[in-house]
């Protein structure tokens, strides 16, 4: 039975009227860090939708809190994967820079970061450095992924994150690059160069 | 009749009451049809909304793929009722880059901003895309309130691309249309020749 209002269908079938217009920002999974070594969005499992259904992915992360330091801080990463999670290895060549400004407003920077980047690597790339881990210190930021089911072209990817870093600066990276295949990527995962995320959300949407 | 619910009402006058999100899909432009000289998005033409609906338009450009070689991505609007795409623009473009074989930067582009010209504005800046199967564009473009009659409408961009010597190029490109007209048609093309494959989608973002 349909669900209309003044003559306007909005409900039938089960579903809302094609006619309704909704968000199109899709929520697909949401995972939290509880002392993990990594974090992986995997096409068809723990309900993940990671393939042509939509052709931009966003991932939020928010808060994320690594576990243990060394004396430059950890770096948050990433690296996706082409056979579902068997292997996050994929060729990628990327850009980085960033700003920074400490807290005691003696130091301002805005710089390419070299030692950031990839040039064909197949490594995972960073999107911070030198994080701290202060209780109070972690970093967030959001990836941007197109058409990653794409079978023709490349697949481009925007990120920018925000990170107090272990020495006390406010550090804005920003890292964008293309995934150098054009196989399918079905898979992402999140982690710290070293150490565990202690604590952290990484939100996963789909835009319609 | 309304649908209300634990004294909340849900729909009313053929019509949703309740939030079903703030980013609302309005249209998609692509090239299953064929290679296209541009794409245009004209508010009222084809379903197309760009005017006071939203404050905030988004523009997601997805796998863009030349047919010419070593050319551009480009944007431009047109006010109401206007006959061509020439607003006055000025605008700002800055890139970081880095090779496949490893050499990276950063720098302003002065070659791709405009000063108060009239001409088509890159959404890249220099570094023209590969004809190479797998390369193209991908990105997003926000347009802050077009239909306003008060103020000059401010764009920001950001892209992402594979430069014809086979470099990420990650372009950042902003600036406003100098005008105080409503504006409420835009274009996209290539600086020469055919689209020859992408999608253009337009989303509105509510503002409350």
């Amino acid at each position: 039975m349909g669900l209309i209002s003044n003559g306007t269908t909005l409900l039938d079938a089960g579903a809302l009227d094609s006619g309704v217009a909704t968000g199109a920002m899709t929520l697909i999974k949401t995972l939290t860090a509880s002392s993990d070594g990594t974090l992986s969005f995997v096409h068809g499992a723990s309900s993940v939708v990671f393939d042509g259904t939509y052709k931009e992915y966003i991932f939020k992360c928010v808060n994320m809190h690594a576990s243990s330091d060394n004396s430059q801080g950890q770096e948050f990463e990433f690296n996706v994967s082409i056979d579902s999670g068997s292997n996050y290895n994929v060729a990628k060549t990327t850009t980085t820079f960033r700003s920074g400004h400490n807290e005691t407003d003696t130091t301002t920077q805005l710089s390419y970061v070299g030692s950031y980047d990839l040039a064909n690597g197949t490594g995972f790339q960073g999107v911070t450095e030198g994080d701290g881990i202060d209780n109070d210190q972690c970093c967030s930021g959001t990836i941007h992924i197109y058409n990653p089911a794409d079978t023709t072209f490349v697949k481009h990817y925007m990120s920018n994150f925000n990170a107090y870093r272990h020495n006390d600066f406010s550090a804005n990276w920003y890292t964008a690059g293309y995934v150098n295949t054009t196989s399918a990527v079905n898979a992402i995962r999140f982690r710290f160069l070293g150490g565990n995320m202690d604590s952290g959300t990484i939100k996963m949407y789909g835009i319609k | 009749m309304a649908i209300i619910s634990n004294a909340v009402t849900i729909a009313d006058a053929g019509s949703f009451s309740v939030g079903l999100g703030a980013m609302t899909f309005i249209k998609e432009l692509n090239t299953s049809g064929g290679a296209a000289a541009n794409m245009t998005f004209h508010h009222g033409a084809s379903s197309v909304v760009l005017d006071s609906t939203y404050p905030i338009y988004k523009f997601v450009f997805i796998n863009m793929h030349p047919a010419t070689n070593a050319t551009f991505w480009t944007f431009q609007a047109n006010s109401a009722g206007g006959a061509d795409f020439n607003e006055q623009i000025t605008s700002t473009t800055f890139r970081a880059v880095h090779t496949e074989a490893g050499s990276g930067q950063m720098d302003y582009i002065a070659s791709t901003d405009q000063a108060n010209g009239t001409a088509f504005q890159y959404i890249q800046s220099d570094g023209d895309i590969k004809t190479d199967n797998d390369s193209c564009i991908s990105g997003e473009l926000l347009i802050f309130n077009p239909s306003s009659t008060t103020f000059v409408k401010h764009f920001i961009a950001h892209s992402n691309h594979m430069v014809n010597n086979s470099q990420s190029s990650d372009n950042y490109i902003s600036g406003y249309f100098n005008t105080t007209a409503a504006l409420d048609e835009f274009q996209f093309k290539f600086a020469s020749g055919n689209i020859e494959s992408g999608t253009i989608k337009l989303y509105g973002i509510k503002d409350s």
